[in-house]
Protein backbone atom coordinates (compact mmCIF):
# COMPACT_ATOMS: atom_id res chain seq x y z
CA UNK A 1 0.00 0.00 0.00
CA UNK A 2 1.42 3.59 -1.20
CA UNK A 3 0.58 5.65 1.35
CA UNK A 4 0.95 9.53 1.70
CA UNK A 5 1.49 11.73 4.21
CA UNK A 6 1.13 16.17 4.33
CA UNK A 7 2.74 17.96 6.89
CA UNK A 8 3.39 21.15 8.25
CA UNK A 9 5.52 23.25 10.64
CA UNK A 10 3.64 25.85 13.46
CA UNK A 11 5.26 27.21 16.27
CA UNK A 12 5.21 25.42 19.60
CA UNK A 13 1.94 25.85 21.21
CA UNK A 14 4.05 27.40 24.46
CA UNK A 15 4.70 30.11 22.09
CA UNK A 16 3.63 33.93 23.51
CA UNK A 17 2.13 35.49 20.27
CA UNK A 18 3.23 39.03 18.90
CA UNK A 19 2.79 41.17 15.94
CA UNK A 20 5.12 42.05 13.75
CA UNK A 21 5.74 45.57 12.53
CA UNK A 22 3.98 45.63 9.43
CA UNK A 23 0.66 44.43 10.95
CA UNK A 24 -0.12 41.76 8.74
CA UNK A 25 2.21 38.91 10.30
CA UNK A 26 3.01 36.84 12.80
CA UNK A 27 6.97 38.08 13.86
CA UNK A 28 9.06 34.81 14.16
CA UNK A 29 11.29 35.97 16.09
CA UNK A 30 12.28 33.27 18.92
CA UNK A 31 9.94 30.64 17.66
CA UNK A 32 10.44 27.33 18.58
CA UNK A 33 9.04 25.19 15.01
CA UNK A 34 7.97 22.04 15.81
CA UNK A 35 5.65 19.36 13.65
CA UNK A 36 1.66 20.66 13.59
CA UNK A 37 0.45 18.32 16.26
CA UNK A 38 -2.63 17.12 14.14
CA UNK A 39 0.18 15.73 11.38
CA UNK A 40 1.74 13.46 14.09
CA UNK A 41 -1.54 11.52 13.96
CA UNK A 42 -1.35 11.55 10.31
CA UNK A 43 2.41 10.35 10.44
CA UNK A 44 1.54 7.54 12.82
CA UNK A 45 -1.80 6.06 11.23
CA UNK A 46 0.46 5.80 8.00
CA UNK A 47 2.86 3.92 9.84
CA UNK A 48 0.04 1.81 11.24
CA UNK A 49 -1.29 1.21 7.92
CA UNK A 50 1.88 0.46 6.10
CA UNK A 51 2.77 -2.38 9.48
CA UNK A 52 -0.84 -4.22 8.79
CA UNK A 53 -0.44 -3.52 4.75
CA UNK A 54 2.76 -3.06 3.95
CA UNK A 55 4.23 -1.08 1.90
CA UNK A 56 6.14 2.53 1.63
CA UNK A 57 5.01 5.72 3.54
CA UNK A 58 5.78 9.10 1.12
CA UNK A 59 5.94 12.65 3.72
CA UNK A 60 5.44 15.68 1.59
CA UNK A 61 5.79 19.31 2.83
CA UNK A 62 5.66 22.56 1.58
CA UNK A 63 8.97 24.88 2.31
CA UNK A 64 10.76 26.74 3.88
CA UNK A 65 14.01 25.29 3.93
CA UNK A 66 13.65 24.34 8.12
CA UNK A 67 10.16 22.03 7.26
CA UNK A 68 13.04 19.51 6.04
CA UNK A 69 13.26 18.79 9.84
CA UNK A 70 9.97 17.98 11.02
CA UNK A 71 10.12 15.65 7.57
CA UNK A 72 13.40 14.06 8.78
CA UNK A 73 10.97 13.67 12.13
CA UNK A 74 8.42 11.66 10.42
CA UNK A 75 11.72 9.53 8.44
CA UNK A 76 12.62 9.07 11.75
CA UNK A 77 9.25 7.79 12.91
CA UNK A 78 9.27 5.09 10.33
CA UNK A 79 8.83 6.80 7.32
CA UNK A 80 10.12 6.08 4.19
CA UNK A 81 10.88 9.11 2.26
CA UNK A 82 10.25 12.70 2.15
CA UNK A 83 9.44 15.37 -0.11
CA UNK A 84 9.94 18.70 0.12
CA UNK A 85 8.95 21.98 -1.78
CA UNK A 86 11.29 25.19 -1.58
CA UNK A 87 10.35 28.36 -3.52
CA UNK A 88 10.49 31.54 -2.66
CA UNK A 89 6.98 31.81 -4.92
CA UNK A 90 5.48 29.87 -2.30
CA UNK A 91 5.46 32.77 0.33
CA UNK A 92 2.23 34.64 1.49
CA UNK A 93 0.30 31.79 -0.40
CA UNK A 94 -3.31 30.89 1.10
CA UNK A 95 -4.93 27.30 1.44
CA UNK A 96 -5.34 27.20 -2.28
CA UNK A 97 -1.84 27.74 -3.09
CA UNK A 98 -0.95 24.95 -0.93
CA UNK A 99 -2.96 22.38 -2.35
CA UNK A 100 -2.26 23.41 -5.54
CA UNK A 101 1.57 23.03 -5.23
CA UNK A 102 0.38 19.61 -3.27
CA UNK A 103 -1.52 18.22 -5.80
CA UNK A 104 1.32 18.87 -8.50
CA UNK A 105 3.61 16.93 -6.13
CA UNK A 106 1.26 14.06 -5.95
CA UNK A 107 -1.28 13.56 -8.78
CA UNK A 108 1.48 11.98 -10.52
CA UNK A 109 2.81 9.14 -7.66
CA UNK A 110 0.85 5.73 -6.75
CA UNK A 111 -1.40 6.30 -3.54
CA UNK A 112 -3.87 4.60 -2.20
CA UNK A 113 -4.42 6.82 0.94
CA UNK A 114 -3.27 10.21 1.68
CA UNK A 115 -3.20 11.45 5.63
CA UNK A 116 -3.18 14.84 6.49
CA UNK A 117 -3.68 16.55 9.95
CA UNK A 118 -7.30 17.95 10.34
CA UNK A 119 -5.88 21.65 10.38
CA UNK A 120 -2.84 23.41 10.82
CA UNK A 121 -2.76 24.99 14.89
CA UNK A 122 -1.53 28.35 13.66
CA UNK A 123 -3.69 29.52 11.21
CA UNK A 124 -6.95 26.97 12.16
CA UNK A 125 -8.21 26.95 8.69
CA UNK A 126 -8.45 23.48 8.13
CA UNK A 127 -9.19 22.79 4.52
CA UNK A 128 -6.04 22.16 2.54
CA UNK A 129 -6.60 18.59 3.09
CA UNK A 130 -10.07 18.91 1.15
CA UNK A 131 -8.98 21.36 -1.67
CA UNK A 132 -6.36 19.04 -2.56
CA UNK A 133 -8.97 15.84 -2.28
CA UNK A 134 -10.93 17.74 -4.40
CA UNK A 135 -7.86 18.77 -6.83
CA UNK A 136 -6.88 14.79 -6.98
CA UNK A 137 -10.69 14.05 -7.50
CA UNK A 138 -10.58 11.38 -4.97
CA UNK A 139 -13.21 11.15 -1.82
CA UNK A 140 -12.21 13.08 1.65
CA UNK A 141 -13.55 11.83 4.91
CA UNK A 142 -12.31 14.93 7.78
CA UNK A 143 -12.10 14.52 11.97
CA UNK A 144 -10.87 10.71 11.48
CA UNK A 145 -11.04 9.37 15.21
CA UNK A 146 -10.60 5.69 13.86
CA UNK A 147 -9.55 4.66 10.92
CA UNK A 148 -9.87 1.03 9.48
CA UNK A 149 -9.16 -0.32 5.99
CA UNK A 150 -10.65 -3.42 4.66
CA UNK A 151 -8.94 -6.88 4.26
CA UNK A 152 -8.38 -6.65 0.54
CA UNK A 153 -7.30 -2.87 0.61
CA UNK A 154 -10.11 -1.52 -1.55
CA UNK A 155 -12.16 0.92 1.27
CA UNK A 156 -11.61 2.75 4.44
CA UNK A 157 -13.94 2.94 7.26
CA UNK A 158 -13.51 5.92 9.55
CA UNK A 159 -15.36 6.99 12.81
CA UNK A 160 -15.87 10.90 12.59
CA UNK A 161 -16.25 13.28 15.35
CA UNK A 162 -20.00 15.07 14.59
CA UNK A 163 -21.41 17.59 17.27
CA UNK A 164 -23.27 15.24 19.45
CA UNK A 165 -21.89 11.91 18.14
CA UNK A 166 -20.46 10.08 15.79
CA UNK A 167 -20.57 9.36 12.09
CA UNK A 168 -19.26 6.33 10.38
CA UNK A 169 -18.43 6.85 6.99
CA UNK A 170 -17.33 4.31 4.46
CA UNK A 171 -15.11 5.35 1.01
CA UNK A 172 -13.58 3.61 -1.61
CA UNK A 173 -9.72 4.28 -1.99
CA UNK A 174 -7.98 5.98 -2.99
CA UNK A 175 -9.20 8.67 -0.71
CA UNK A 176 -7.92 11.28 2.01
CA UNK A 177 -8.40 11.13 5.76
CA UNK A 178 -7.63 14.09 7.87
CA UNK A 179 -6.60 13.19 11.38
CA UNK A 180 -7.77 13.94 15.09
CA UNK A 181 -6.79 14.10 18.35
CA UNK A 182 -7.40 10.53 19.59
CA UNK A 183 -6.97 8.43 16.59
CA UNK A 184 -3.52 7.05 17.58
CA UNK A 185 -0.86 7.74 20.07
CA UNK A 186 2.25 8.79 18.00
CA UNK A 187 5.38 6.98 18.64
CA UNK A 188 8.43 8.77 19.52
CA UNK A 189 11.67 8.31 17.10
CA UNK A 190 13.99 6.46 18.12
CA UNK A 191 17.73 7.35 18.39
CA UNK A 192 18.07 4.05 15.91
CA UNK A 193 15.33 5.78 13.78
CA UNK A 194 17.16 9.21 13.93
CA UNK A 195 20.13 7.90 12.53
CA UNK A 196 18.60 5.91 9.96
CA UNK A 197 16.56 9.15 8.69
CA UNK A 198 19.56 11.09 7.79
CA UNK A 199 20.22 8.18 4.99
CA UNK A 200 16.32 8.05 3.73
CA UNK A 201 15.42 9.79 0.45
CA UNK A 202 14.37 13.74 0.58
CA UNK A 203 13.67 15.41 -2.84
CA UNK A 204 13.69 18.66 -2.39
CA UNK A 205 11.54 20.23 -5.66
CA UNK A 206 10.82 23.71 -6.75
CA UNK A 207 7.53 25.54 -8.68
CA UNK A 208 9.34 25.36 -12.30
CA UNK A 209 10.36 21.47 -11.19
CA UNK A 210 6.77 20.84 -10.78
CA UNK A 211 5.50 22.54 -13.88
CA UNK A 212 3.58 25.19 -11.93
CA UNK A 213 3.12 28.88 -12.76
CA UNK A 214 4.19 30.82 -10.06
CA UNK A 215 0.84 33.38 -10.66
CA UNK A 216 -0.77 30.29 -8.89
CA UNK A 217 0.94 29.86 -6.14
CA UNK A 218 2.20 32.18 -2.99
CA UNK A 219 0.59 36.11 -2.75
CA UNK A 220 0.17 36.25 -6.22
CA UNK A 221 -2.20 33.19 -6.60
CA UNK A 222 -3.46 34.24 -3.12
CA UNK A 223 -7.47 34.94 -3.38
CA UNK A 224 -7.61 36.45 0.07
CA UNK A 225 -5.43 39.61 1.77
CA UNK A 226 -4.67 39.96 5.38
CA UNK A 227 -5.58 43.44 6.53
CA UNK A 228 -4.35 43.49 9.52
CA UNK A 229 -3.29 40.75 12.61
CA UNK A 230 -4.29 42.22 15.63
CA UNK A 231 -4.27 40.66 19.85
CA UNK A 232 -7.26 40.06 21.55
CA UNK A 233 -8.25 42.53 23.99
CA UNK A 234 -6.54 40.91 27.29
CA UNK A 235 -8.99 39.47 29.81
CA UNK A 236 -8.43 41.65 33.07
CA UNK A 237 -9.20 39.45 36.22
CA UNK A 238 -12.79 39.86 37.84
CA UNK A 239 -12.88 39.70 41.39
CA UNK A 240 -12.18 37.21 43.91
CA UNK A 241 -15.28 35.71 45.88
CA UNK A 242 -15.30 36.32 49.63
CA UNK A 243 -16.36 34.10 52.09
CA UNK A 244 -15.75 32.16 55.57
CA UNK A 245 -16.57 28.87 54.41
CA UNK A 246 -16.90 27.21 51.10
CA UNK A 247 -20.87 27.19 51.81
CA UNK A 248 -20.53 31.02 51.68
CA UNK A 249 -18.56 31.80 49.21
CA UNK A 250 -21.09 29.61 46.88
CA UNK A 251 -23.68 31.34 48.36
CA UNK A 252 -21.79 34.65 46.88
CA UNK A 253 -20.61 33.67 43.76
CA UNK A 254 -24.26 32.24 42.60
CA UNK A 255 -25.79 35.80 43.91
CA UNK A 256 -22.85 37.47 41.80
CA UNK A 257 -23.94 34.83 38.65
CA UNK A 258 -27.59 35.69 38.81
CA UNK A 259 -27.91 39.41 39.66
CA UNK A 260 -24.40 40.64 38.60
CA UNK A 261 -23.81 38.57 35.36
CA UNK A 262 -27.00 37.26 34.57
CA UNK A 263 -26.07 34.21 33.14
CA UNK A 264 -27.43 31.97 35.53
CA UNK B 1 -21.71 40.40 -11.87
CA UNK B 2 -21.61 37.98 -8.51
CA UNK B 3 -24.61 39.41 -6.57
CA UNK B 4 -26.40 38.46 -3.39
CA UNK B 5 -25.71 36.66 -0.55
CA UNK B 6 -26.47 32.87 0.22
CA UNK B 7 -26.35 30.95 3.45
CA UNK B 8 -26.04 27.18 3.48
CA UNK B 9 -28.15 25.95 6.29
CA UNK B 10 -27.46 23.06 7.82
CA UNK B 11 -30.60 20.28 9.14
CA UNK B 12 -29.93 16.66 10.86
CA UNK B 13 -32.96 14.51 10.52
CA UNK B 14 -35.00 16.95 9.45
CA UNK B 15 -34.41 19.41 11.97
CA UNK B 16 -33.03 22.89 11.15
CA UNK B 17 -29.87 23.56 13.35
CA UNK B 18 -29.32 26.49 15.30
CA UNK B 19 -26.55 27.81 13.46
CA UNK B 20 -28.67 27.96 10.29
CA UNK B 21 -30.45 30.65 11.93
CA UNK B 22 -27.52 32.69 13.31
CA UNK B 23 -26.48 32.72 9.74
CA UNK B 24 -29.78 33.86 8.77
CA UNK B 25 -29.45 36.77 10.85
CA UNK B 26 -26.14 38.11 11.00
CA UNK B 27 -27.13 37.36 6.61
CA UNK B 28 -29.81 39.83 7.04
CA UNK B 29 -27.58 42.26 8.75
CA UNK B 30 -24.74 42.35 5.64
CA UNK B 31 -27.38 42.19 2.82
CA UNK B 32 -29.11 45.44 4.39
CA UNK B 33 -26.10 46.85 4.68
CA UNK B 34 -25.01 46.21 0.70
CA UNK B 35 -28.34 46.32 -0.42
CA UNK B 36 -28.38 42.65 -2.08
CA UNK B 37 -30.90 39.85 -1.49
CA UNK B 38 -30.45 36.87 0.93
CA UNK B 39 -31.06 33.60 -0.17
CA UNK B 40 -30.87 30.47 2.30
CA UNK B 41 -30.22 26.76 0.46
CA UNK B 42 -31.69 24.28 2.22
CA UNK B 43 -30.88 20.91 1.23
CA UNK B 44 -32.52 17.41 2.16
CA UNK B 45 -35.31 15.11 1.79
CA UNK B 46 -39.34 16.30 2.27
CA UNK B 47 -37.62 19.71 3.45
CA UNK B 48 -39.32 22.07 2.12
CA UNK B 49 -42.28 22.16 4.86
CA UNK B 50 -38.49 23.17 7.09
CA UNK B 51 -38.17 26.85 4.64
CA UNK B 52 -40.62 28.55 7.12
CA UNK B 53 -38.52 28.71 9.57
CA UNK B 54 -35.25 30.03 8.08
CA UNK B 55 -38.16 32.64 6.16
CA UNK B 56 -38.95 33.82 9.90
CA UNK B 57 -35.34 34.87 11.16
CA UNK B 58 -35.27 37.41 7.17
CA UNK B 59 -34.70 35.92 4.12
CA UNK B 60 -35.54 37.21 0.99
CA UNK B 61 -35.89 33.12 -1.09
CA UNK B 62 -35.41 30.39 0.21
CA UNK B 63 -33.75 27.23 -2.54
CA UNK B 64 -35.00 24.15 -1.68
CA UNK B 65 -32.82 20.99 -2.90
CA UNK B 66 -34.98 18.04 -2.07
CA UNK B 67 -33.51 14.74 -2.91
CA UNK B 68 -33.63 11.55 -0.89
CA UNK B 69 -29.82 11.37 -1.14
CA UNK B 70 -29.40 14.85 0.62
CA UNK B 71 -31.29 13.69 4.11
CA UNK B 72 -27.99 12.97 5.85
CA UNK B 73 -24.60 15.16 4.98
CA UNK B 74 -22.14 14.11 2.68
CA UNK B 75 -19.46 15.80 1.12
CA UNK B 76 -19.91 14.73 -2.54
CA UNK B 77 -22.99 14.97 -2.51
CA UNK B 78 -23.65 18.38 -1.10
CA UNK B 79 -20.49 19.91 -2.58
CA UNK B 80 -21.90 19.24 -6.26
CA UNK B 81 -25.40 20.22 -5.63
CA UNK B 82 -24.60 23.93 -3.95
CA UNK B 83 -21.19 24.33 -6.65
CA UNK B 84 -23.59 23.63 -9.60
CA UNK B 85 -26.05 26.00 -8.53
CA UNK B 86 -23.50 28.70 -7.27
CA UNK B 87 -22.12 28.21 -10.56
CA UNK B 88 -25.48 29.18 -12.75
CA UNK B 89 -26.35 32.30 -9.72
CA UNK B 90 -23.16 33.29 -9.14
CA UNK B 91 -23.77 34.63 -5.23
CA UNK B 92 -21.47 37.41 -4.27
CA UNK B 93 -20.94 35.71 -0.68
CA UNK B 94 -21.51 32.52 0.50
CA UNK B 95 -21.55 31.67 4.23
CA UNK B 96 -21.40 28.82 6.14
CA UNK B 97 -21.44 27.44 9.57
CA UNK B 98 -18.39 26.74 10.66
CA UNK B 99 -19.50 23.42 12.27
CA UNK B 100 -18.15 20.30 11.53
CA UNK B 101 -20.50 20.16 8.38
CA UNK B 102 -19.88 23.95 6.90
CA UNK B 103 -15.83 22.81 7.54
CA UNK B 104 -16.27 19.93 5.76
CA UNK B 105 -17.97 21.33 3.05
CA UNK B 106 -16.67 25.05 2.68
CA UNK B 107 -13.02 23.78 1.99
CA UNK B 108 -13.91 21.10 -0.83
CA UNK B 109 -16.66 23.99 -2.52
CA UNK B 110 -14.53 26.37 -2.53
CA UNK B 111 -11.63 24.93 -4.48
CA UNK B 112 -14.66 23.71 -6.38
CA UNK B 113 -14.86 27.30 -7.10
CA UNK B 114 -11.57 28.19 -7.00
CA UNK B 115 -11.68 30.14 -4.24
CA UNK B 116 -10.64 30.32 -0.31
CA UNK B 117 -12.72 30.14 2.56
CA UNK B 118 -12.60 32.82 5.71
CA UNK B 119 -12.97 29.86 8.24
CA UNK B 120 -14.49 29.98 11.59
CA UNK B 121 -14.88 33.64 11.45
CA UNK B 122 -16.64 36.05 14.63
CA UNK B 123 -17.32 39.27 12.63
CA UNK B 124 -17.79 40.50 9.67
CA UNK B 125 -18.08 44.06 8.29
CA UNK B 126 -18.09 45.36 4.59
CA UNK B 127 -15.73 47.29 2.98
CA UNK B 128 -16.23 48.83 -0.53
CA UNK B 129 -19.02 46.44 -1.01
CA UNK B 130 -16.47 43.52 -0.17
CA UNK B 131 -16.88 40.76 2.79
CA UNK B 132 -14.56 41.48 5.85
CA UNK B 133 -14.13 38.58 7.87
CA UNK B 134 -12.23 38.30 11.56
CA UNK B 135 -11.04 35.38 12.77
CA UNK B 136 -9.33 33.48 15.26
CA UNK B 137 -6.07 32.24 14.62
CA UNK B 138 -3.30 30.93 17.06
CA UNK B 139 -6.41 29.21 18.86
CA UNK B 140 -7.51 32.76 19.33
CA UNK B 141 -4.11 33.77 20.41
CA UNK B 142 -4.51 36.48 17.63
CA UNK B 143 -6.82 37.66 15.60
CA UNK B 144 -6.38 37.84 11.52
CA UNK B 145 -8.48 40.59 9.57
CA UNK B 146 -9.12 39.26 6.20
CA UNK B 147 -10.92 39.89 2.98
CA UNK B 148 -11.01 38.31 -0.57
CA UNK B 149 -8.47 39.52 -3.69
CA UNK B 150 -10.87 40.81 -7.20
CA UNK B 151 -13.89 39.31 -8.02
CA UNK B 152 -13.35 35.49 -6.47
CA UNK B 153 -16.64 34.12 -4.65
CA UNK B 154 -16.93 34.99 -1.55
CA UNK B 155 -16.95 31.91 1.06
CA UNK B 156 -16.92 32.38 4.65
CA UNK B 157 -18.09 30.33 7.78
CA UNK B 158 -19.44 31.98 10.86
CA UNK B 159 -18.51 30.33 14.31
CA UNK B 160 -21.55 29.22 16.50
CA UNK B 161 -22.84 30.64 19.51
CA UNK B 162 -21.21 33.84 17.99
CA UNK B 163 -23.85 36.15 15.79
CA UNK B 164 -27.06 37.49 17.41
CA UNK B 165 -30.47 35.95 16.33
CA UNK B 166 -33.04 37.86 15.19
CA UNK B 167 -36.18 38.00 16.90
CA UNK B 168 -37.77 35.65 14.74
CA UNK B 169 -41.33 37.11 12.56
CA UNK B 170 -43.84 34.72 11.60
CA UNK B 171 -45.23 37.55 8.94
CA UNK B 172 -41.77 37.94 7.22
CA UNK B 173 -42.32 36.92 3.53
CA UNK B 174 -40.23 35.66 1.04
CA UNK B 175 -40.31 32.65 -2.02
CA UNK B 176 -39.87 29.43 -1.87
CA UNK B 177 -37.44 28.09 -5.30
CA UNK B 178 -36.91 24.69 -6.27
CA UNK B 179 -33.30 24.01 -6.38
CA UNK B 180 -32.20 22.63 -9.93
CA UNK B 181 -29.27 20.66 -9.89
CA UNK B 182 -28.22 16.62 -11.11
CA UNK B 183 -27.05 14.18 -8.99
CA UNK B 184 -24.87 11.19 -10.40
CA UNK B 185 -24.70 8.55 -8.00
CA UNK B 186 -21.39 7.64 -9.60
CA UNK B 187 -20.00 10.91 -8.25
CA UNK B 188 -21.42 10.05 -5.10
CA UNK B 189 -18.54 7.98 -3.17
CA UNK B 190 -18.43 8.41 0.43
CA UNK B 191 -21.18 6.73 2.24
CA UNK B 192 -22.43 6.91 5.87
CA UNK B 193 -23.09 3.65 7.57
CA UNK B 194 -23.86 4.45 10.59
CA UNK B 195 -24.56 7.33 12.98
CA UNK B 196 -23.56 6.84 16.91
CA UNK B 197 -25.47 9.35 19.15
CA UNK B 198 -24.30 10.34 22.48
CA UNK B 199 -26.00 9.72 25.05
CA UNK B 200 -25.64 13.13 26.94
CA UNK B 201 -28.21 15.01 24.99
CA UNK B 202 -26.22 18.20 26.23
CA UNK B 203 -25.13 20.59 23.31
CA UNK B 204 -21.55 19.96 21.86
CA UNK B 205 -19.44 21.87 23.57
CA UNK B 206 -18.70 24.17 20.58
CA UNK B 207 -22.32 25.22 20.55
CA UNK B 208 -22.61 25.08 24.40
CA UNK B 209 -24.11 28.20 26.42
CA UNK B 210 -23.01 27.32 29.64
CA UNK B 211 -19.77 24.75 30.34
CA UNK B 212 -18.97 23.35 33.64
CA UNK B 213 -14.85 21.88 33.25
CA UNK B 214 -13.02 19.72 35.43
CA UNK B 215 -9.18 19.68 35.45
CA UNK B 216 -6.16 17.94 37.12
CA UNK B 217 -7.72 19.16 40.45
CA UNK B 218 -10.54 16.63 39.62
CA UNK B 219 -7.96 13.60 40.95
CA UNK B 220 -9.83 11.25 38.81
CA UNK B 221 -12.85 10.32 36.79
CA UNK B 222 -15.29 8.85 39.07
CA UNK B 223 -15.18 12.59 40.35
CA UNK B 224 -16.37 14.41 37.42
CA UNK B 225 -20.19 13.07 38.66
CA UNK B 226 -19.81 16.16 41.40
CA UNK B 227 -19.41 18.76 38.25
CA UNK B 228 -22.73 16.83 36.19
CA UNK B 229 -25.03 17.59 39.24
CA UNK B 230 -24.63 21.30 38.48
CA UNK B 231 -24.13 20.71 34.93
CA UNK B 232 -27.59 18.76 34.32
CA UNK B 233 -29.39 21.73 37.01
CA UNK B 234 -27.65 24.10 34.90
CA UNK B 235 -28.16 22.54 31.23
CA UNK B 236 -24.34 22.96 30.73
CA UNK B 237 -22.02 20.87 28.99
CA UNK B 238 -18.91 19.14 30.74
CA UNK B 239 -15.77 19.50 29.75
CA UNK B 240 -11.96 19.01 30.40
CA UNK B 241 -8.74 19.99 30.28
CA UNK B 242 -5.74 18.68 28.43
CA UNK B 243 -4.01 17.37 31.90
CA UNK B 244 -7.61 14.98 32.59
CA UNK B 245 -7.72 13.81 28.68
CA UNK B 246 -4.33 12.52 28.49
CA UNK B 247 -4.78 10.86 32.36
CA UNK B 248 -7.79 9.11 30.49
CA UNK B 249 -9.85 9.99 32.69
CA UNK B 250 -12.28 12.15 30.21
CA UNK B 251 -13.01 11.39 26.26
CA UNK B 252 -10.65 13.75 24.15
CA UNK B 253 -14.02 15.11 22.52
CA UNK B 254 -14.42 16.95 25.84
CA UNK B 255 -11.43 18.41 25.55
CA UNK B 256 -11.08 22.37 25.74
CA UNK B 257 -8.56 23.84 24.63
CA UNK B 258 -5.49 24.73 21.77
CA UNK B 259 -5.54 21.27 20.80
CA UNK B 260 -8.93 20.12 22.19
CA UNK B 261 -12.15 22.28 21.10
CA UNK B 262 -12.34 25.93 20.89
CA UNK B 263 -15.77 27.19 23.04
CA UNK B 264 -17.61 30.69 23.08
CA UNK B 265 -20.39 30.35 26.18
CA UNK B 266 -21.55 33.02 28.04
CA UNK B 267 -20.83 31.32 31.16
CA UNK B 268 -17.41 29.15 31.88
CA UNK B 269 -16.75 27.29 35.11
CA UNK B 270 -13.23 25.83 35.55
CA UNK B 271 -12.79 23.66 38.74
CA UNK B 272 -9.12 22.34 39.68
CA UNK B 273 -7.71 23.78 36.01
CA UNK B 274 -4.96 25.72 36.54
CA UNK B 275 -5.34 27.89 33.56
CA UNK B 276 -2.43 26.81 30.84
CA UNK B 277 -1.90 29.38 28.34
CA UNK B 278 -3.21 26.74 25.62
CA UNK B 279 -6.08 26.00 27.75
CA UNK B 280 -7.16 29.55 28.21
CA UNK B 281 -6.75 29.75 24.32
CA UNK B 282 -9.86 27.44 23.86
CA UNK B 283 -11.96 29.40 26.40
CA UNK B 284 -10.91 32.72 26.57
CA UNK B 285 -13.99 34.49 24.38
CA UNK B 286 -16.35 33.24 27.07
CA UNK B 287 -18.67 36.16 28.31
CA UNK B 288 -17.72 35.16 31.59
CA UNK B 289 -15.75 32.65 33.32
CA UNK B 290 -15.40 31.65 36.82
CA UNK B 291 -12.55 29.40 38.61
CA UNK B 292 -12.68 27.68 41.35
CA UNK B 293 -9.17 26.17 42.62
CA UNK B 294 -7.33 25.17 45.44
CA UNK B 295 -3.89 27.21 44.64
CA UNK B 296 -4.68 30.97 44.85
CA UNK B 297 -1.86 31.54 42.53
CA UNK B 298 -3.19 29.40 39.98
CA UNK B 299 -2.77 31.43 36.82
CA UNK B 300 -6.35 31.03 35.51
CA UNK B 301 -7.42 33.49 38.25
CA UNK B 302 -5.66 36.02 35.98
CA UNK B 303 -8.60 35.99 33.28
CA UNK B 304 -11.46 34.57 35.72
CA UNK B 305 -14.55 37.23 35.81
CA UNK B 306 -15.07 35.63 39.23
CA UNK B 307 -12.66 33.57 41.59
CA UNK B 308 -12.93 31.37 44.40
CA UNK B 309 -9.98 29.74 46.16
CA UNK B 310 -11.37 26.81 47.74
CA UNK B 311 -11.80 23.18 47.34
CA UNK B 312 -13.90 22.39 44.26
CA UNK B 313 -15.22 18.85 46.05
CA UNK B 314 -16.71 21.49 48.77
CA UNK B 315 -17.20 24.69 46.68
CA UNK B 316 -19.92 22.53 43.85
CA UNK B 317 -21.63 20.80 45.69
CA UNK B 318 -22.45 24.36 48.03
CA UNK B 319 -22.66 25.87 44.61
CA UNK B 320 -25.50 23.69 43.21
CA UNK B 321 -27.66 24.16 46.43
CA UNK B 322 -26.90 27.97 46.32
CA UNK B 323 -27.70 28.00 42.73
CA UNK B 324 -30.73 25.88 43.41
CA UNK B 325 -32.44 28.53 45.59
CA UNK B 326 -31.59 31.35 42.72
CA UNK B 327 -32.59 29.59 39.80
Amino acid sequence: MNIIVCLKQVPDTETQISIAADGKSISTDNIKWVMNPYDEYAVEEALQIREKFGGEVTIVGVGPKRVTESIRTALAMGADKGILVDDPAIAGGDSLGTARVLNAVIKDLDYDIILCGKQGVDDDYGIVGSMLAEFLDIPQISIAVKLDISEDGSKVTVNREVEGGTFVIEAPLPALVTAQKGLNEPRYASLPGIMKAKKKPLDVKTIADLGLDAGSVGEAGAKIEIKEITLPKPRQAGKMVEGETPQEKAANLAKFLHEEAKVL
Amino acid sequence: MAQGIWIIAEQRKGDIRKISFELVSEGRRIADKIGQPLTAVLLGSNIKEKASELGKYGVDNVIVADDDRLATYTTDAYVSVVSQMAKEKEPAIILLGASVQGKDLSGRLAARLETTVAQDSVEFSIENNKLVAKRPIYAGKAYATITFKDNTTQIATARPNVFELNEPDDSRSFDIIDGEFSLDDSQLKTKVIDVIQEATGKADLTEAERIVSGGRGMKGPENYKVLDELADLINATVGASRSAVDAGWRPHSDQVGQTGKVVSPNLYIACGISGAIQHLAGMGTSKIIVAINKDPEAPIFQKADYGVVGDLFDVIPALTEEVKKVL
